[in-house]
């Protein structure tokens, strides 16, 4: 047996199937190079002790034959799920201290089918950032190091930035992520991991501290395309507790994976190659366009005309969202407390003391857009824009099956470069906000190393509810990209 | 788009966050730059354009107007900053 923290979801549950090492065993390796690799501060709450009783528990229900489908797996949660009697911060020192009375729903079904959870993972704080470091509990470290300096700590992406970072440097086989704007496809593509939103819908929100309602989605985060299939399957599935999961059956993604997408037309659209799109990043984009071609698909050319207002539209809709969900954090029922002498002194204090500069940034233009006078102006006509972007996706899926683009504009970047100014921060998430304002599946796959050996990524992005087509297409391009490429010294 | 330092000092009093007056200056530049940022939407003709309010062609579902949950006050209270008996407790607003 190799290595065991170099196994993926699927081979781990065969080799536990089979009998050749138990959960216990499995767990404590992955316990083993979480400690190794604390430096990378993935986590925010290790919860080994847990984990290794819950791996007994695991084994004894093999024995029994009641396994279920990710059964002995260890996995992380973003630490934006609710886990029952374990603490959750969304990255917040407003949240600091709270211990759910209750799991999140998602969690929940990863429990229920066996998953062992090592802990919480870290993120940006309430899942607002591109780079993993604005968490009140400190920046995570990409595992992945460039070449020409081996020594620069670069960024895992964000928001999932503690997901990406331990699923990359094998310190769990898969983790859970949220995406509103890019979340789970960005750090995925800085970190040379897969990863998938499904459709808006797919997967109950209950118990995932909110951002912007209307985009949040679960999704898994793994190291291969049949791993997210795998694990999307557990977390998916209709909730009458959000009423706005979809009630429809959840397919068996993995069966999609048949590897044949002769005939499938793959929409490649000219809006995502601006002036000034890194060479690297179009050369794997048009190598993603070959490999599909030689595969027997046919690549077209669409337009997505609205695209370059997306980042515009999503930067009124999410802070106004934001600004709406986050006014519950008001130190009375849970987190954090600063005292004051009335009530509404107590409230400006707690939140001042509670939120970082990007959640408070995001707090104060939401509230702006949403008040007297304004409304109309920016919210009403944010949501409009909205859905022209939306329209255009719906028109190009009338002549294509699946959209490929790059996931984002760069390469993982080093810490503290470009922080200067939120909205170019924001760039990071100007090929992955359209696909979440039109609510449509997007994965995200490593396809290449950049010159200094960082990881590319390429996204699929798929019709409503059909993320069996993003799935079989990506398991081509997989197959395809090869990409073996591990961090230094793992 | 220009915020000035007391429309800034109103959105914050709205939003219940205290903000110290050395970071108004800061703090109007930087939203000024976000909403000059975002005027952009204001070349899109969205003239007879439904604002889209969900993703999903879905209605709100209905369900029964039932009790399922409760009698549980140690759980609903266990994360309080402070609490007395069974009762979140605030600074006093009525004189």
């Amino acid at each position: 047996m190799s290595n065991l923290t170099d196994l993926t979801l699927a081979e781990g549950r065969d080799h536990l199937a089979k009998g050749e090492f138990t959960a216990v065993e499995l767990t404590a390796a992955h316990l083993k190079a979480v400690e190794a690799r604390r430096a990378i501060n993935a986590f925010i709450v290790e919860t080994p002790q847990q984990a290794l009783e819950e791996a007994k528990a695991s084994d004894l229900r093999r024995r029994a034959g009641t396994a279920g489908a990710m059964d002995g797996l260890p996995i992380g949660i973003k630490d934006l799920f609710c886990t029952k009697g374990v603490q959750t911060t969304a990255a917040s020192h407003i949240l600091e201290g709270f211990i759910p009375p209750y799991e999140s729903t998602v969690s929940g079904k990863l429990k229920a089918a066996g998953a062992i959870s090592l802990g919480k993972l870290n993120l940006d704080e309430f899942a607002m950032g591109s780079s993993n470091q604005t968490s009140a509990f400190g920046a995570v470290e990409n595992p992945w190091k460039r070449r020409s300096d081996p020594t620069a700590k670069l960024v895992p992406g964000g928001s999932s930035g503690g997901s990406a970072a331990a699923v990359a440097a094998r310190m769990v086989m898969a983790a859970t992520g949220t995406d509103t704007g890019g979340s789970i496809r960005q750090p995925a593509a800085f970190c040379g991991i897969t990863g998938i939103k499904p459709t808006y819908g797919r997967c109950s929100r209950w118990g995932i501290v909110a951002f912007a309602s209307s985009l949040d989605q679960a999704g898994p985060m793994a190291r291969t395309v049949r791993d997210c299939a795998i694990m999307l399957g557990v977390m998916a599935g209709f909730d009458p507790k959000d009423s706005t999961s979809v009630n429809m059956a959840v397919p068996d993604f993995e069966t999609a994976l048949t590897g044949d997408i002769r005939g499938l037309k793959i929409g490649i659209p000219k809006e995502y190659r601006p002036a000034g799109l890194s060479d690297e990043v179009a050369k794997v984009w048009d190598q993603g366009i070959q490999w599909l071609r030689a595969a027997g698909a046919t690549p077209v050319e669409i337009s997505l005309p609205h695209t370059k207002y997306a980042l515009a539209t999503y930067y009124i809709i999410a802070p106004a969202e934001c600004s709406s969900n986050l006014a519950r954090y008001d130190g009375l029922r849970f987190g954090r407390r600063v005292p004051g002498k009335t009530l509404d002194e107590m409230y400006a204090l707690t939140r001042a003391a509670g939120f970082g500069a990007e959640v408070r940034r995001r707090i104060l233009i939401g509230t702006y857009v949403l008040s007297a006078g304004y409304y109309d102006a920016y919210y009403a006509k944010a949501q409009k824009v909205r859905r022209l972007i939306a329209d255009d996706f719906a028109k190009a899926f009338e002549t294509v099956d699946v959209i490929l683009t790059p996931t984002a504009p760069s390469a993982a970047f080093g810490q503290g470069e470009g922080t200067d100014d939120p909205v170019t921060m924001w760039l990071n998430d100007v090929f992955t906000i359209p696909t979440s304002m039109a609510g449509l599946p997007g994965l995200s796959l490593p396809a290449g190393l950049s010159a200094d050996g960082l990881p590319l990524g390429l996204q699929l992005i798929g019709r409503p509810f059909d993320e069996e087509t993003v799935f079989k297409v990506a398991g081509v391009m997989e197959t395809a990209a090869n990409f073996t490429a591990k961090p230094e010294g793992l | 788009m220009s915020l000035d330092k007391a429309t800034v000092r109103n959105i914050a009093n709205l939003a219940r966050i205290d903000i110290r007056d050395e970071e108004l200056d800061h703090l109007a530049g930087e939203l000024s730059n976000i909403m000059t940022f975002v005027e952009q939407l204001s070349e899109v003709n969205t003239d007879g354009i439904e604002p889209m309010t969900s993703v999903a062609a879905m209605t709100l579902p209905m369900r029964a107007d039932v009790i399922t949950d409760g009698a549980q006050p140690e759980a609903v209270l266990a994360n309080a900053p402070e609490a007395e008996d069974g009762f979140f407790t605030v600074p006093k607003v009525v004189e």
